[in-house]
């Protein structure tokens, strides 16, 4: 922005800045009558100032103060017995859901947590190889199926069963990308939720969103909601030229807080999400 | 809430029966929707701009003024402009006066590259060709069982010399497959590759290295249709970092509308070739302009 008195285009650029990084037409109009009106009542028209009011309301929007912890607290079960911690990781085709498991996993262990880690993903090539190569990495247990094809439901009961025989604490359980307009698939994926609470309540369910999603991210977070109660969302790929604006409607929409952040696609680059980083990125 | 375009503009015109002549209002406020839903549709801000300004110009004149229903008539026109922007100059994969013909394929990460690349081989196989595929994506973890997996499902032979999971080096990898389906007189090859971003420098000259190395005759750039604004920096990224003749669009089986198609086209120039509908590898049939400009619309 330049200095002196906002023009007809400052607003544009500002606008365009919000519009290009996948705010989404709506909250961008919505955000920018706030800041008409907010700059009027406060007779500024520092381009400088404008800007500090804009971080603001859109920080409003992101809110810091959200939860987004895991929720890891230990849990006994009805017979009295301690159960893991079990999570589901969802999302479409290709988002980082794998990757996703592997770096959280690794999370988890430098804090202490014993893990296991489940292949619910039976459908995708070699994708229980991706896992397992994963779980060498960090050095956790894979439960996998030897059969490409098998039950992913009976998979994941089964990686839930093994962590509480071996006394893990939490139980992480990858699954296969599915476009969430495939409503059988998005059956399956409730199946699967449902046979893990067989053996202990899912605590956490993260869908993972790629930061470079457009506006169809929202109609993923709204129908994987509806299917499987996500309580948190990861967003990957933020490493690259992506703002992952979309995430501000869907969290408004849903309620569900961004978890983490994906930086990168080594063992160590997942991050907690910081609701000032992303609003600094989002407008630099 | 209208359902879609067409619904949103005939309701913009509503008042307007009988008046013979759009006001300017009338036309800001058609040009609004139509500016809407392309952003809706996630076609790049830079496109809508341009676009915006082309159906100004044209609501403008007789052709609309003077039209019996007006909003068809201004929806007739975007959505005529954007089969032609689609649609330009649609052309057929280049084969190699001397094969074997190389096919590279490029892409972010997860845009479904190993998967076309099983897709195109099984389709190249039916019409008659030989197809070899090349695992040199020797970075993500098991890239190279994956594509091991999916070629054998193709029924397509999988040149794989190295193991991936970061062993080997990609360049020599594409470089021998080549050698190899000379030598064996296989008539396309087909290179996988790591999925990279645009800023990534260092993969970014691999790519590069990749294809100095096999010269090839289609460098395919692989892009998800839910991707939104970044479309045109990513496009410009791949443009000037390895340069592609021509995209494929992915997971077009989902409900995303699409309008990456729509920026890619009119940033770059380079036509979209190929449609990916789905996870099996019979997912797959050539571009279609005319339905992706009704899907960008939602009509
Ligand atoms: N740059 C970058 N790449 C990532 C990140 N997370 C994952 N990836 C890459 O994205 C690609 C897809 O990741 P996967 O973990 O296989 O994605 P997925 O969601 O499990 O994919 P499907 O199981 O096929 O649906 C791989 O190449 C990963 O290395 C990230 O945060 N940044
Ligand atoms: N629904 C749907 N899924 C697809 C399509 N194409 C690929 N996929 C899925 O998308 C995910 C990623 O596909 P890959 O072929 O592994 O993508 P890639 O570009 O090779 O990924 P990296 O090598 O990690 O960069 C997998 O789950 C595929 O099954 C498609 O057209 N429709
Ligand atoms: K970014
Ligand atoms: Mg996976
Ligand atoms: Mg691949």
């Amino acid at each position: 922005l330049s200095r002196g008195e906002l023009t007809e285009s400052d607003w544009e650029e500002i606008e365009e800045t919000l519009l290009l990084a996948d705010v989404g037409v709506g909250p961008t109009t919505e955000l920018m009558d706030k800041l008409r009106t907010e700059t009027k009542v406060l007779g500024t028209t520092d381009p400088e100032h404008v800007r500090d009011v804009l971080r603001r309301e859109l920080l409003q929007l992101v809110d810091p103060t959200m939860d987004r912890e895991l929720h890891l607290e230990p849990v006994v079960g009805d017979d009295g017995e301690p159960h893991p911690v079990t999570m589901l990781v969802v999302g479409v085709n290709g988002t980082g859901k794998t990757t996703t498991v592997g770096k959280l996993a690794r999370v988890l262990v430098a804090e202490g947590h014993d893990v296991v880690l489940g292949a619910a993903d039976t459908f995708r090539a070699a994708a229980a190889d991706q896992l397992s190569t994963w779980g060498s990495r960090v050095g956790v247990p894979v439960v996998r199926s030897d059969r490409e094809g098998a039950d992913p439901a009976a998979v994941a009961f089964d990686a839930v069963k093994e962590g509480r025989r071996t006394g893990a604490d939490v139980v992480l359980v990858d699954t296969a990308g599915r476009l969430q307009n495939k409503a059988g698939l998005m059956d399956e994926l409730g199946k699967i939720k449902r046979v893990m609470a067989r053996e202990a309540p899912v605590r956490e369910v993260l869908l993972v969103l790629d930061a470079t999603t457009g506006q169809n991210g929202m109609r993923q977070a709204q129908v994987f909601a509806e299917a499987v109660d996500v309580t948190g969302i990861v967003l990957t790929k933020l490493d690259g030229t992506a703002k992952g604006g979309i995430v501000v409607a869907v969290q408004r929409e849903l309620g569900v807080p961004v978890k983490f952040v994906g930086l990168g696609e080594g063992p160590d680059d997942l991050a907690p999400f910081v609701a000032e980083e992303f609003v600094d990125a989002l407008l630099s | 809430m209208f359902a879609n375009l067409s619904d949103r503009l005939t309701a913009s015109f509503k008042q307007l029966r009988g008046k013979g002549r759009l006001s300017e209002a009338d036309i800001d406020a058609t040009v609004a929707e139509i500016r809407r839903a392309l952003l809706d549709a996630d076609v790049a801000l830079p496109v809508v701009r341009t676009f915006a300004a082309n159906v100004r110009e044209r609501a403008k004149s007789a052709e609309v003024s003077q039209a019996l229903r007006p909003a068809q008539q201004v929806i007739k026109i975007v959505n005529a402009e954007l089969v032609e922007i689609l649609g330009g100059e649609a052309r057929d994969l280049r084969f190699a006066k001397h094969p074997p013909t190389v096919i590279m394929l490029a892409g972010l990460q997860g845009a479904g590259k190993t998967t076309l690349a099983a897709k195109l081989g099984r389709w190249l196989r039916e019409q008659g060709h030989t197809p070899l595929l090349v695992a040199s994506d020797l970075q993500r973890p098991n890239a190279v069982t994956q594509l091991q997996v999916v070629g054998e499902q193709a029924g397509v032979p999988v040149w794989a010399p190295e193991p991936g999971n970061g062993v080997g080096d990609p360049v020599a990898v594409a470089r021998s497959g080549v050698q190899h389906a000379r030598d064996k007189q296989y008539s396309v090859v087909i290179v996988d590759t790591a999925g990279r971003l645009g800023v990534d420098a260092e993969m970014m000259q691999q790519a590069a290295d990749i294809r100095d190395a096999t010269s090839p005759d289609e460098i395919l750039f692989v892009l998800d249709a839910m991707i939104g604004q970044d479309a045109v920096t990513t496009a410009n990224a791949f443009a000037e970092g390895v340069g592609f003749t021509g995209v494929v669009l992915t997971k077009l089986d989902g409900d995303a509308r699409g309008g990456a198609a729509l920026s890619v086209r009119g940033v770059t120039g380079k036509p979209v070739m190929f449609a990916s509908t789905g996870e099996k590898l019979t997912d797959f049939e050539r571009f279609h302009a005319d339905r992706m400009a009704s899907r960008i619309l939602d009509m």
